[in-house]
């Protein structure tokens, strides 16, 4: 079977996201990498993407992939994969990239592992690194002939250079059926939060519902400051409304894995370290000594978060002086 | 409006800490307590909802699943759906995303509907494959990570959670929509919704009945297989003290010998 790995990389306001270039360093360290960019921005893009690994790029500049979600993009990767026949589709697992690998899964009658955080083939076998359910770690395979697809974890890979790699460009010269176009963007709001984006941050301190109320948020968003990290929180404060979606860390928000962690208030459920165990550093403040969140925790501290946070600003402030 | 929700029974997130056989490499679900989805609780809150401010509709909760997924359908029976269909089959056991949405998909053909709500991905299984798929079978357009859901005439419009926002997307009817976890509160059945739900009509169907064939599904039917399960390696545990009034002082100090400050 051939070694060929497609990577399909997403646009973001016109560039290749960082995730789908991870994945793509992954590929080219696999086997043959080839990438496949859809979007208005797709001409431009492709020829930057050999030096993160791709010896060819198959590109269709065109803004529908932009307008509408998913369809588009899965009619032309169907036909792309049956011509072609790879031995492995890659995704990053993103939302738009989760809802195209789910429909080719069907389409092209497709086995699809998700959630992978390795991938190696041991011969002809692929093997596919799947942690699951916190304490097991799974490998699995596709056991049948023909193209598998993997999803892989957010931040699994770091982002390679292949320096003086000139990938060969292919134009596909197809028109989008108009029945792909059913589910349109009508528009965009941003909802920034402040500080370093939090996926980039090599510090992050987050709270949780010990911090008690709303309001008690800013000091952890004061020892972020401190030290020029990235607030974040769990799932239990994002519902109550204290902080927007985009703050939340865990296996339903964000993947992160920064330099430092500091869980203020955190009790540790497995959903938010499904997010945030990759960290190097972990200190945990929490008042309760049988917290899940300590069996994670580098240096853990039973304490009160109200009393403790602010103090730590203080003395990090100090000693930074 | 004809609103199917699809909705599982996981192990109780809460009291459990996942398991898999390691003969059968499947999740483990006897011996521990089984619950209906959290988010699946939130999603069909949503779709009960939903019918409530459109009027004349019907909410029907659909599962595969064992038997003891009853319990599941009843809660949401409990919590105001309107009837519920359960497929089960001992074929069943194993079955991949592809599988279960393959069932699903035939089971919603089977009853017709304007509308299917799923959760964007269950508690434990998580691929959050099934709602696309499912999709892809029907040939209908997806809406997925709705925190909002609105009908305005033959069309759906959502608004749909991304890292930085929220886009306002729409397609047109019937849709599959999948809501984010945690964009609707869970409605807490009375004590009246618990007796009532005994007396709505609940339907069980077998792969036959919706014309499936046993090597479609379950451990045959599965595109992937597990080759070894291991044990990850815990995290070496750390330091832990206790707040005596110096402990800012002490996380100073870590941070400093780990060059972070
Ligand atoms: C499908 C699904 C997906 C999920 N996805 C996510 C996700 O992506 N991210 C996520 O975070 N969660 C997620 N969850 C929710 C998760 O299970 C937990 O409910 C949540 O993480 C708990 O948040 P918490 O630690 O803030 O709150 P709690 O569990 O209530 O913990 C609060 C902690 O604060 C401590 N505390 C109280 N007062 C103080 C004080 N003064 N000082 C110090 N400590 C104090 C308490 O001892 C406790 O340990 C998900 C759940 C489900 C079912
Ligand atoms: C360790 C392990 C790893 C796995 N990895 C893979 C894998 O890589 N690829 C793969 O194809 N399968 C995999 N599976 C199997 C997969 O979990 C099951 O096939 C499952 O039936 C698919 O559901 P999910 O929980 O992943 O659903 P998701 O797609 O996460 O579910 C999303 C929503 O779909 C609806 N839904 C899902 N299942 C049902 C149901 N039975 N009844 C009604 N509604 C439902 C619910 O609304 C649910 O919230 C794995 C299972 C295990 C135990």
């Amino acid at each position: 079977m051939s070694n060929t790995i497609w990577v399909l990389i997403e646009l973001e306001n016109g560039q290749p996201a960082r995730s789908s270039l991870e994945v793509l360093g992954k590929a080219a360290k696999l086997g043959r990498a080839e990438a496949v960019v859809l979007g208005a921005a797709a001409a431009e893009v492709a020829p930057t993407l050999g030096a993160y690994g791709a010896e060819k790029v198959y590109i269709h500049a065109d803004a529908t992939y932009d307008n509408y979600l998913t369809l588009p993009a899965v009619d032309t990767l169907s036909a792309l994969l049956n011509d072609h026949q790879p031995r492995l589709l890659l995704l990053a697992t993103t939302y738009e990239l989760r809802d195209i690998a789910a429909r080719l899964m069907v389409r092209n009658n497709l086995g699809l592992i998700t959630d992978a955080t390795d991938l190696a083939f041991a011969g002809e076998e692929l093997q596919v690194t799947v942690p699951w359910g916190g304490e097991n770690v799974v490998t699995a395979t596709h056991p049948h002939q023909g193209t598998g697809i993997v999803l892989t974890r957010p931040k699994a890979f770091a982002v390679e250079q292949f320096d003086g790699r000139t990938p060969e460009v292919e134009t596909l010269s197809i028109s989008i059926n108009s029945a792909a176009q059913a589910i349109k963007i009508v528009d965009s709001v941003d909802v920034a939060s402040e500080g370093p984006a939090l996926e980039d941050a090599s510090v992050i301190v987050s709270g949780g519902r010990g911090l008690g109320k709303a309001e008690n948020f800013q000091l952890v968003e004061a020892l972020a400051k401190a030290l020029q990290g990235a607030p974040g929180a769990t799932r239990a404060i994002v519902d109550a409304g204290w902080l927007p979606y985009s703050y939340q860390i865990g296996q339903t928000g964000k993947t992160v894995k920064p330099t430092l962690y500091v869980a203020a208030g955190i009790s540790g459920a497995i959903q938010h370290l499904a997010g945030m165990k990759g960290s190097k550093y972990i200190i945990a403040i929490n008042k309760d000594e049988n917290a899940p969140i300590f069996s994670v925790a580098d240096l853990g501290v039973i304490g009160d978060a109200l009393t403790i946070l602010p103090q730590l600003t203080e003395e990090v402030k100090r000693r930074k002086a | 409006m004809k609103i199917i929700v699809c909705i599982k029974q996981v192990p109780d997130p809460n009291t459990t800490v996942s398991k898999l056989d390691p003969n059968t490499k499947r999740l483990v679900r006897t011996g521990v307590s089984l619950v209906l989805d959290p988010g699946d609780e939130s999603t069909i809150s949503a779709a009960i909802k939903l019918r409530d401010t459109l009027g004349s509709s019907e909410v029907i909760a659909l599962s595969m699943g064992p038997e003891s997924a009853q319990e599941g359908m009843r809660r949401a029976l409990a919590m105001g759906a309107d009837r519920a269909i359960l497929v089960t089959d001992p074929a069943l056991a194993g079955s991949d995303a592809l599988a279960t949405a393959r069932v699903l998909a035939a089971a919603i053909k089977k009853e017709g509907a304007d509308l299917i709500f799923c959760s964007t991905e269950s508690t434990d299984g998580y691929t959050g494959m099934v709602p696309g798929a499912m999709a892809e079978f029907l040939g209908l357009p997806q809406l997925t990570f709705a925190r909002e859901i609105q009908i305005e005439g033959s069309k759906a419009v959502i608004k749909r959670v991304v890292p930085t926002g929220y886009k306002t997307v729409e397609s047109s009817l019937p849709a599959v929509v999948t809501i984010a976890s945690g964009s609707f509160e869970a409605i807490y059945p009375t004590m009246k919704g618990i007796m009532g739900a005994k007396k709505k009509p609940f339907t069980k169907l077998t792969i036959a009945d919706l014309g499936i064939e046993p090597a479609q599904v379950g451990e045959a039917g599965a595109r992937e297989r597990v080759l070894t399960i291991g044990k990850v390696e815990a995290r070496a545990a750390g330091q832990v003290i206790k707040d005596d009034g110096s402990a800012a002082q002490r996380i100073a100090e870590f941070l400093q010998r780990y060059q972070l400050l």
